[in-house]
C-alpha cells in the first residue's frame, strides 16, 4: 500500500497528489511514468511523473478526471492509501546538451512538460514554454512554468486568459520570425501534438513527442502500447514514452485509443452514480 | 496389493466439452481417492526408475506412488515435496507425455501410468487436508535476491528458503506467479491454486516484494550494494512477438500476452471487471503453442466463435495433444496449413469520425505445404501461390511466441544475452557471465515450459547454495 501524502486540487478536473514511494522517488526522471492501481481488482492506469522528492521520498502525480479509476483515485484524501504504485517506468526524457528548447504542452500534459521545463532550465538551457488550455478555468501551474522559462506563451482556445488560439499559433510565429530551437518537446493531447508536428516539420527543427498509450504492464509484456514510430512497431513503455514526432503515426495512435471507448464510459458512468450514491 | 495390469489409464474426469465452454472453471477434476489407488497399482515400481530421469526436477515418482498405494497420501506429498516447489501446479500443466510418462515402462504396452494425473491427486489431498505449516529452518545468515515470482524463480526461492536462506523474491507485477497468474487462464490452472503455492513459501520465510521492477525501480548492482551475495534471474520471455505484416496494430488485435492478461490477471473474464476486453463475435488466433490453446479457449469462454490459424499441420502443432483435444471438443475449429499475410480494417471513406473505423474485419491467409525438414526436423511450411483467401473475423490474437525482455540486461553490466536476447549461462548451474548472478527460465531459453523453468531454478539453487556455504 502507498500512502497520499499531499493532495491539492488544481482546477475542477486536474488533481495532484504526492504519493510515498521511496523506491521510485529515488530514481524517477522528467519523462518517466508510473502504473497503479487504487484498489484491489482495480485497472493499472499509467501517469507520467510530474516530479519527485528525493529526500521525503514522494513522487507527484498530477491527473485528469476521465473515467472510472481516476475518478475513483480523485476520491482519496490525504492520508489514505492506494493499492499499487510502480516505476519509475519507461526512458527518461534526454536532454543532455540542449542549449534552447520550446515547450509545447496542452491541457493536463502541461504537469509532464513541468519537471522538463525545470530540469533544462537548471541546467542553463534556455527554454521558452508555451502551454495552452481551452479556457482559464482550467489554467494550470503558471507560476511554476514562470519560474522554469526564459519566455512563457499561455494560450486558451476562448480566449478567457492570455492569447485566444491553439499552441501552434505562437509556435508557428517565432519559427517564421527565424527563430530556432535545438529541439521541441511537446506534451498534450494526441491531436495537439500532431498539430506541433506539423508545424515544425517544414523547418525540420527536431521535436519529441510523449506518448501515453493504453497498456497494462508496462514493462514490455502485453504489447498493448504498441506504436508505429518510423514504419517499425515500437512500445511505449521499453522504447518511449518519448519519440521522435516526425516518424509517429498519430492516425493510428488516435484510433487505438479508441479501443476501449464505449466500455470505458461506462465504466465512469457507474463510478460516478457509485459516489454519489455514498454522498446521499 | 496386486499390480493392475490395465493397459489404459484411468480416465480424467472432467467437465463435459458443451457445459466448459461456457465457464471459467477448471476442466479437469481429478482423481478421487479409489481412482488414484486403482491407476498406483498400474506403477510396477521398476528398480531402474526410467520415470525419474524425464522428470526435470527428478521427482522420485515410483516411491511417491509407493505411497499412494499405501494410502499415506501426506506422505507421498513429502516425497513430490523434497523435488518440487508447485506440486499442484506441475500436475496440471506439465507436459508429462513428452517427459517421465514417456520413459515408463508401462507405455510400452498400453498406456504409461497416469504419473501427473497421481501427482495432481496428491498435491490437491495435501492442500485440502494438511494443517501443519511447513517447518521454517533456521537462518544461515546469507541473503539472495530472486528477480521473478514465475515458476523458475519461485522454485529457486522454495529450494534456498528449506535451506535457511533470507531470500527476497521481487516481481514487477501486482501479484505474485508471474506466468502462472498472467498467461495460464483459471479454467487450466485456479488461481487459488497458485495463491496457495505462494504462501506455502511465504510460510517458509521467502519474502515477496511485489511492484519492483528489476532493471528499472532498482539494478542488479543495487541488489549487490544491499547485501544480496547472489542474484537468480528468472524474469521471464517478456516482450510479444508479433508477424510483421500490415493490419498488426488495427483495432482488435491483441497479443496473446494481452489477451491473457486481460482475462487472467486483471481479471476481465469476470461480469463486474475492471478491465475492458473485446468478447464474443468471431476470433481468429494465430499460432499453435499452448499459449495460443489457451488464448482461443478463453476467447470461447467469453462469447466468441473461435479459429486458429496454424501453418503448419496437425502433427507439428507444438501444443501439448491433451490441450489440443480439450480445444476440439470445446469447438475451436483448427484452420491448418494457412499462415497470414494481413489483417484488413474498417475506414469509413465519408466519415472519417466513425468508431468502427480502424478496426479489424477480416484476415487474409495464404495456404501452405510443408517442404523439406528445417534444422530441427520439423518439416517447413511454404506458400502455395494464388492460393490466398479471407477469413471474416473481429479479433485476431498473435500467439506465435516471445523473445526475452531487454530490462535487465540493458541496465546490468556484464551480464551476456544471445543473438535473440536469451541470457547465456552454464548448463550446469545456471551460471550467467556476471559474478554472483544466475538465470533461468525462459529469460534463458526464450518461451519454454513451466517445468523447463523450475528445473532451471533448481539447479541454480543448488549452485548458489554451493557457492555461498564454501
Amino acid at each position: 500500500m502507498y500512502q497520499i501524502v499531499s493532495k491539492k486540487v488544481l482546477n475542477p478536473t486536474v488533481t495532484m497528489m504526492e504519493i510515498s514511494a521511496p523506491l521510485v522517488a529515488r530514481k524517477a526522471e522528467a519523462g518517466q511514468f508510473i502504473i497503479l492501481r487504487v484498489d484491489e481488482d482495480g485497472e493499472r492506469i499509467p501517469l507520467t511523473v510530474a516530479g519527485c522528492n528525493r529526500e521525503k521520498g514522494t513522487v507527484r502525480i498530477i491527473f485528469q478526471i476521465v473515467g472510472a479509476t481516476t475518478e475513483a483515485l480523485n476520491h482519496k484524501e490525504a492520508g489514505e492509501y492506494i493499492q499499487d504504485f510502480v516505476g519509475p517506468l519507461g526512458k527518461p526524457t534526454e536532454v543532455e546538451g540542449l542549449k534552447k528548447v520550446c515547450i509545447v504542452g496542452g491541457g493536463v500534459g502541461c504537469a509532464i512538460a513541468l519537471p522538463i521545463a525545470e530540469k533544462l532550465h537548471a541546467m542553463g538551457c534556455e527554454v521558452h514554454s508555451i502551454i495552452g488550455f481551452r479556457s482559464k478555468d482550467l489554467l494550470i501551474l503558471e507560476d511554476e512554468f514562470k519560474a522554469a522559462s526564459t519566455k512563457l506563451t499561455v494560450m486558451t482556445d476562448d480566449g478567457s486568459y492570455g492569447r485566444h488560439g491553439n499552441v501552434t499559433l505562437p509556435l508557428k510565429e517565432m519559427l517564421e520570425a527565424g527563430e530556432t530551437f535545438d529541439e521541441v518537446i511537446t506534451i498534450g493531447p494526441l491531436i495537439m501534438m500532431k498539430f506541433v508536428v506539423a508545424t515544425t516539420r517544414p523547418f525540420g527543427i527536431k521535436t519529441t513527442v510523449s506518448m501515453n498509450p493504453i497498456m497494462i504492464d508496462g514493462t514490455g509484456m502485453c504489447g498493448g502500447c504498441r506504436l508505429t514510430v518510423g514504419g517499425v512497431t515500437k512500445f511505449a513503455c521499453v522504447d518511449g514514452p518519448d519519440f521522435d514526432g516526425f516518424e509517429v503515426d498519430f492516425d493510428e495512435a488516435m484510433a487505438r485509443g479508441t479501443m476501449y471507448r464505449d466500455f470505458e464510459r461506462h465504466a465512469y458512468e457507474e463510478t460516478c452514480n457509485l459516489f454519489k450514491k455514498e454522498v446521499q | 496389493m496386486a499390480a493392475n495390469m490395465s493397459l489404459t489409464k484411468n480416465p480424467m474426469p472432467s467437465q463435459e466439452p458443451e457445459v466448459r465452454a461456457h465457464n471459467f472453471s477448471e476442466v479437469a477434476l481429478g482423481y478421487d481417492e479409489a481412482t488414484a489407488l486403482d491407476e498406483a497399482a498400474r506403477c510396477l515400481g521398476c528398480k531402474a526408475m526410467p520415470c525419474v530421469s524425464g522428470c526435470p526436477v527428478n521427482i522420485h515418482i515410483p516411491e511417491f506412488i509407493a505411497k499412494v498405494k499405501e494410502c499415506d497420501f501426506e506422505g507421498a506429498y513429502q516425497v513430490i515435496a523434497q523435488a518440487s516447489s508447485l506440486p499442484a501446479v506441475c500436475g496440471r500443466v506439465c507436459p508429462q507425455e513428452s517427459q517421465c510418462e514417456a520413459l515408463c515402462v508401462r507405455g510400452k504396452k498400453g498406456d504409461p501410468v497416469g504419473i501427473g494425473r497421481l501427482e495432481r491427486f496428491v498435491a490437491d489431498w495435501h492442500n485440502d487436508h494438511a494443517t501443519e505449516a511447513p517447518v521454517r529452518p533456521a537462518p544461515n545468515g546469507h541473503k539472495v535476491a530472486v528477480v521473478g515470482s514465475g515458476p523458475s524463480g519461485l522454485t529457486c526461492a522454495g529450494d534456498l528458503a528449506k535451506k535457511g536462506y533470507a531470500v527476497t523474491v521481487f516481481e514487477a507485477l501486482h501479484l505474485a506467479g508471474g506466468v502462472l497468474v498472467y498467461g495460464i487462464p483459471e479454467f487450466r490452472l485456479p488461481k487459488a491454486i497458485v495463491q496457495k503455492e505462494v504462501d506455502t513459501l511465504k510460510a517458509l520465510g521467502v519474502d515477496i516484494q511485489t511492484n519492483v521492477v528489476v532493471g528499472k525501480t532498482i539494478t542488479i548492482d543495487e541488489l549487490f550494494e544491499d547485501g544480496y551475495e547472489a542474484v537468480f534471474v528468472g524474469s521471464g520471455a517478456g516482450l510479444p512477438n508479433f508477424m510483421g505484416i500490415p493490419g498488426e496494430s488495427l483495432k482488435g488485435v491483441y497479443s496473446a500476452n494481452e489477451f491473457l492478461t486481460r482475462s487472467n490477471l486483471m481479471k476481465a473474464y469476470k461480469d463486474d471487471s475492471a478491465t475492458p476486453i473485446w468478447k464474443g463475435g468471431k476470433v481468429v488466433v494465430v499460432g499453435g503453442g499452448n499459449v495460443a490453446m489457451d488464448a482461443a479457449r478463453t476467447a470461447l469462454r467469453l462469447g466468441a466463435e473461435v479459429s486458429i490459424v496454424y501453418r503448419r499441420s496437425m502433427e507439428e502443432l507444438p501444443a501439448r495433444r491433451e490441450e489440443v483435444e480439450h480445444a476440439q471438443e470445446e469447438g475451436i475449429e483448427f484452420k491448418l496449413l494457412n499462415n497470414p499475410v494481413r489483417i484488413l480494417g474498417y475506414q469509413n471513406p465519408d466519415d472519417p469520425r466513425d468508431p468502427k473505423n480502424g478496426c479489424v474485419t477480416a484476415v487474409e491467409c495464404i495456404r501452405m505445404e510443408l517442404g523439406e525438414p528445417d534444422e530441427k526436423g520439423r518439416r517447413r511450411p511454404v506458400e502455395i501461390p494464388g492460393s490466398e483467401f479471407v477469413m471474416d473475423t473481429d479479433v485476431v490474437i498473435i500467439a506465435i511466441g516471445t523473445s526475452p525482455n531487454p530490462l535487465i540486461k540493458n541496465t546490468t553490466a556484464g551480464l551476456e544475452v544471445n543473438r535473440r536476447g536469451g541470457i547465456i549461462v552454464q548448463e550446469e548451474t545456471g551460471a550467467t557471465s556476471k559474478p554472483g548472478v544466475y538465470a533461468g527460465g525462459d529469460a534463458v531459453t526464450g518461451a519454454a515450459t513451466v517445468i523447463l523453468a523450475m528445473g532451471a531454478g533448481k539447479t541454480a539453487a543448488k549452485a548458489i547454495d554451493e557457492a555461498l556455504s564454501k
